[in-house]
């Protein structure tokens, strides 16, 4: 019994990682454009097939965690910068509702390049084993998602607390306009926040693959419980998004164990249970 | 306002001697988009009215679904097709709304998600409700001389709903308690200070909202004749905002134009090529960007109407 329990907790934990990459971008977008990227899954979804169609390719899973997220930050420029910018003078959740267009539009597009049947992309060949941890049996590969998301945080977080490009991000998140007054092109921050958020999505798109397989709809699927850790995290907040992803993992596969009947209704009452206690989240600032 | 009501009559005729010359497909399809209509015009009294962007409405549209089967099979009369369906949807959005006002913005969108994926997440779960398959096999009302079961017969009632909800809308957001909801959208602070109790505008707009979308919901049910946790997803507010959006948002005409441009859409883009979700999606963001206000919007600018 331990050792299954060390098993499922483990299994949370690999998933709850998984959520703080996608979901961290997301905290990110919305902290410095104000923009809930509804189009975030897309992002999880495009990283998933360029993996898939990279892997296939090279035969090299590690280029495929590289340059997929590369292609997809591109991606999230361009929309940056066609699309978002021209509304940034709008009320603001005009933002939120184009976004929403691209659920539809990269979906669609998913279909129409890969087809629409769920494709499985395998594990890198030295994660392609299991490893025997406490009595208990676990894929590699989750083992290595676990390390892998851990230290992605850590240099994160040291990426945005220590050095320049972090702080001028830290006062854009703050107060853009005041940054922008500063003299620091804002602009071009925007861009790439936005474009380091859906690269952050491809990444984690490519990482789940070998966990999940890729499916035209896995990006909706996975934005509800992302769009549920960042507002239980708080908006905006790095350290919000680990915890609450974190613990959204860990609700979710222990309410598949353990209340099956009610599992998938568990990270709701988990989200509504801290909004109405907290409104801003574990971590967020206080609303106004 | 005369002439309005006359081109509102003249429409309604229009649509009801619609069957009369059209096949069974297109009376299929306009059935759907009267459907979708009542539930795109209560989202618009909360959007483009009151200035509460949900993602949660599909609560309301499944409640009125699930009860209206639960409902029906056990008696078939319009107090389960309607009056059941409308109460329930009512009573959840006393509670939903209760909570979600307390916050605005993006927090209001989440936490109507959130209520609303709950009761996806249950739906899709619990066997008494069918899980995943949902309810199959619900009966249309019946009502002592009147025989709704029948094509013509629905199509009659569904179209008296219309026009009612449509009117009852149409008081509302002309009333005084309408133009509160405005006051609020235009600058909520200035009405708070003004003395007006925004939270009760707000809460009383949300149920009156919940109510006709669970209407809307259960003639759906009783339109497929069955209902499943889609009903609930995400997904169907989603859609129900995208066709506000496209008709223009704080015109009750609007969604109703909106529900037809997507279903007409949807089913004429599909049959010509699959890609009717990209068609779709790019036509939403195209209108987003070009069009905010919708094609009543532009139509405006066109022709000079006025608001």
């Amino acid at each position: 019994m331990p050792a299954d329990l060390f098993a499922q907790a483990l299994n949370g934990l690999a998933y709850g990682v998984l959520l703080f990459l996608l979901s961290v971008g997301l905290t990110l977008i919305f902290g410095m454009l104000d923009v809930v990227n509804l189009a975030h899954g897309s992002f999880y979804l495009l990283g998933a097939y360029a993996g898939l169609s990279l892997i296939a390719g090279t035969g090299n899973f590690w280029l495929a965690l590289l340059a997929a997220p590369l292609a997809v930050g591109l991606i999230g420029a361009l929309i940056e910068r066609s699309c978002l910018r021209p509304l940034y003078r709008r009320p603001p959740l005009d933002q939120v509702l184009l976004t929403f267009g691209f659920i539809y539009l990269f979906e669609d597009l998913v279909k129409w390049i890969w087809g629409g049947r769920i494709r499985s992309i395998p594990p890198p060949d030295l994660f392609s084993g299991s490893t025997t941890l406490f009595g208990a049996i676990i894929p590699s590969y989750r083992l290595f998602v676990i390390v892998f998301g851990l230290v992605m945080a850590v240099l994160l977080w040291l990426l945005i607390e220590r050095t320049r490009l972090g702080a001028v991000i830290r006062a854009g998140v703050f107060d853009a306009e005041m940054t922008g007054g500063l003299g620091i092109n804002i602009h071009r921050v925007f861009t790439g926040v936005f474009a380091f958020g859906a690269a952050l999505g491809g990444l984690s798109g490519v990482i789940a693959g070998p966990i999940q397989s890729a499916y035209p709809s896995m990006g909706v699927t996975i934005l509800v419980p992302a769009l549920i850790v960042v507002v239980v995290g708080g908006l905006g907040s790095l350290k919000g998004s680990l915890i609450g992803s974190l613990v959204i993992g860990q609700a979710e596969t222990f309410g598949k164990a353990w209340l099956p009947d009610s599992s998938m209704l568990i990270i709701y009452v988990v989200m509504a249970g801290v909004m109405l206690v907290r409104p801003q989240g574990l971590f967020g600032r206080p609303l106004k | 306002m005369t002439i309005r009501l006359v081109a509102f009559a003249v429409v309604v005729v229009a649509l009801a001697l619609f069957p009369l010359g059209a096949g069974n497909y297109p009376v299929k399809l306009l059935q759907e988009i009267l459907i979708w209509g009542i539930f795109a015009m209560s989202l618009d009294l909360l959007m483009g009215y009151a200035g509460m962007v949900s993602f949660g409405h599909s609560a309301f549209f499944g409640i009125g679904g699930y009860v209206a089967a639960l409902a029906l099979t056990k008696s078939p009369g319009l107090v389960s097709a309607l009056v059941l369906p409308a109460l329930a949807a009512g009573l959840a959005a006393l509670v939903i709304g209760f909570f979600s006002i307390r916050v605005s913005g993006v927090y209001f969108i989440m936490l109507t998600l959130a209520f609303s994926q709950m009761f996806h997440a249950y739906t899709f779960q619990v066997s008494w409700l069918g899980a995943e398959d949902g309810l199959v096999g619900i009966p249309r009302p019946t009502v002592p001389g009147w025989d709704i079961a029948s094509p013509r017969g629905f199509h009659g009632y569904l179209l008296t709903l219309v026009v009612l909800v449509t009117l009852a809308l149409w008081r509302v957001v002309r009333s005084p308690f309408g133009r509160v909801l405005r006051g609020i959208h235009e600058n909520e602070g200035r009405m708070e200070a003004l003395g007006y109790a925004v939270d009760r505008y707000k809460l009383l707009a949300f149920v009156i909202a919940g109510v006709i979308a669970g209407v809307a919901g259960a003639l759906y049910a009783q339109f497929n004749g069955s209902i499943t946790p889609d009903a609930f997803f995400w997904k169907t507010s989603g859609e129900a905002l995208l066709m506000v959006i496209i008709g223009g948002t704080g015109t009750l005409g609007g969604a109703v134009l909106g529900a037809a441009a997507f279903i007409l859409l949807q089913s004429l883009v599909s049959t010509y090529t699959e890609r009717w979700m990209l068609i779709l999606g790019v036509t939403f963001i195209l209108f987003v960007l070009f069009a905010p206000g919708g094609i009543v919007g532009a139509l405006r600018g066109r022709i000079g109407l006025r608001a």
